[in-house]
């Protein structure tokens, strides 16, 4: 489904990490730590298409990522859903078109009346659904986030320390949703600090997990 | 083809939520539409300029070319004889429809605007001058001439083709003016309208991070940054084509060869200033797009 081949990142001279490989199979669910600065949110851009790599190669969904299209990288990042580490939106637009938006672009608007009270009511944004972003809280951007990725039901969900600033009855609740998804053959891909999150993941399903640390990406690592 | 209507259709017909995808920005719009009525309104004129200098042109062709003057220059006791024998050659001249000696006093109304009212023509050695009108066909200047030099030697035939010419160039080159005005005042226009469109991009810039992230194409982004300016400019171009127009209308009335005075449109010629919204829409709709692409290029 995603595979990385060889694949180095080198910014401002300095090489993030080199020769990393990986694979990522439908409907695996994936944690990567690592310490901060180590490159996590960077291997994730390089997962979703934001970056592309100074060496190696990329492959989403069987084709190289450099040498798609720029139509082709659209369509595919429809079937990625990011949840982004600093949680960027429309922030002129109520929260509920936020989280419609992948819908709207991808023009599947009839398919967003349908979905978008249960998936907000599900994240606990239903009094929020129409204020605008920067009325939110963090860790409300963070679940209008989250609700954003999975709306279209995309088959990778990747998700950049997406229970970072909310309480651990939301991150449970945000952890179920993703753990849901992933039983209905979503891969899930999530790069956080949270051991704890780790821990209930594992409890619920086949989590494996990454660690990336000094420019190398370990796998099969136990808590 | 079919591509580009189906593009300009979907234009037409707008994405209320690519629309709203996009902020409304207050400076870049007002600046847009300002600049289109600006610029509509000064296009009115270089186009009134234009088409009048061109119809000053075409008149000046056409009067001077069916004109002609003979001037008779001989000793006083002959002026009498040789008028009538000229008037005569003339008579007898196909493609010539009237032949006229001018009286004395139209000779002191020719010269008034250079020696004044009071002019005493008897103190002078005037030349008695001869109008010629000619007919469509016209005449044979080379022939005339030789029969002319034959039978009254003191005449001179003057066809104005010496100071036609140059008459009819300068009308023709100010028409040319009033042409390379209005396309520099359009590619300005453009400029603008780029400038405009880039400042709008770059302030948009996480408003396109986001619909790349969500998976929007280029197309969808584009569109909503291009329909937006390109119904500013329009608008604005209306606004500014009104004015100008009515602004023309309000041009004095006064001789129809004056020149200012003629500076304008008449009949069907009225409807052509009328293209310049819709050109200016085109050029705004060509110029967003491509600052669009070229600033949706530069991002991965």
């Amino acid at each position: 489904m995603i595979e990385l081949e060889d694949v180095s990142y080198a910014y401002g001279g300095d090489t993030l990490f080199a020769d990393l490989s990986l694979s990522v199979q439908p409907g695996s669910f994936l944690f990567l730590t690592g310490p901060s600065g180590a490159g996590k949110t960077t291997l994730l851009k390089l997962i979703y298409g934001d970056l592309l790599a100074t060496s190696g190669r990329v492959a989403l969904f069987g084709q190289d990522a450099a040498e798609m299209s720029r139509d082709q990288m659209a369509l595919t990042r429809r079937r990625i859903g990011v949840v982004h580490q600093d949680c960027q939106f429309l922030d002129h637009l109520p929260v509920a078109e936020n989280v419609a938006l992948p819908l709207q672009v991808s023009g599947r608007a009839d398919e967003a009346a349908q979905n978008l009270d249960d998936l907000i009511g599900w994240v606990g944004l239903t009094r929020q659904a129409n204020q605008t972003p920067p009325q939110l809280s963090g860790g409300e951007r963070q679940r209008a986030a989250l609700a954003r990725a999975v709306i279209t039901s995309p088959d990778v969900i990747v998700a950049d320390e997406p229970t970072g600033n909310v309480d651990w009855e939301m991150s449970q609740r945000l952890l179920t949703l993703l753990v849901e998804l992933n039983r209905m053959g979503k891969t899930v891909l999530i790069a956080t600090h949270d051991l704890n999150l780790i821990r209930a993941a594992k409890s619920q399903v086949n989590a494996q997990l990454l660690r990336l640390t000094r420019g190398r990406l370990e796998s099969g690592v136990t808590l | 083809m079919t591509g580009r209507l189906s593009a300009l259709w979907t234009l037409l017909r707008g994405d209320g939520q690519a629309d709203r995808a996009v902020p409304p920005s207050g400076f870049t719009a007002r600046l847009t539409v300002f600049t289109a009525a600006a610029m509509a309104f000064l296009a009115v004129f270089a186009l009134a300029f234009s088409v009048s200098s061109g119809r000053l042109a075409d008149r000046w062709a056409q009067e001077l070319a069916r004109t002609s003057t003979l001037r008779i220059s001989a000793p006083a006791v002959e002026v009498e004889a040789q008028t009538a024998a000229a008037l005569q050659v003339l008579e007898q001249t196909p493609g010539i429809a009237e032949a006229r000696a001018l009286t004395e006093a139209e000779e002191q109304a020719l010269l008034e605007p250079w020696f004044g009212p009071d002019l005493p023509l008897d103190a002078l050695p005037m030349p008695q001058l001869i109008e010629i009108v000619e007919t469509e066909a016209g005449y044979d200047a080379t022939g005339l001439r030789a029969r002319l030099q034959a039978e009254v030697p003191g005449a001179v035939l003057d066809d104005h083709t010496r100071w036609r010419d140059p008459l009819v160039d300068a009308a023709n080159r100010l028409r040319t003016l009033g042409w390379a005005a209005l396309l520099l005042i359009l590619g300005a226009l453009a400029a603008m309208v780029t400038l405009a469109a880039q400042s709008a991009l770059s302030a948009n810039a996480q408003v396109i991070r986001v619909l790349r992230l969500v998976g929007a194409r280029d197309s969808y982004i584009a569109r909503a940054f291009v329909r937006r300016f390109t119904l500013r400019a329009a608008a604005g171009a209306v606004a500014g084509t009104a004015a100008g127009m009515a602004c023309i209308l309000l041009i004095p009335e006064g001789p129809a060869d004056g020149f200012l005075t003629g500076l304008g449109f008449t009949g069907p010629g009225w409807l052509v200033p009328l293209l310049i919204p819709v050109l200016c829409a085109v050029i705004a709709f060509l110029a967003t797009r491509l600052a669009a692409n070229a600033t949706l290029r530069s991002h991965l």
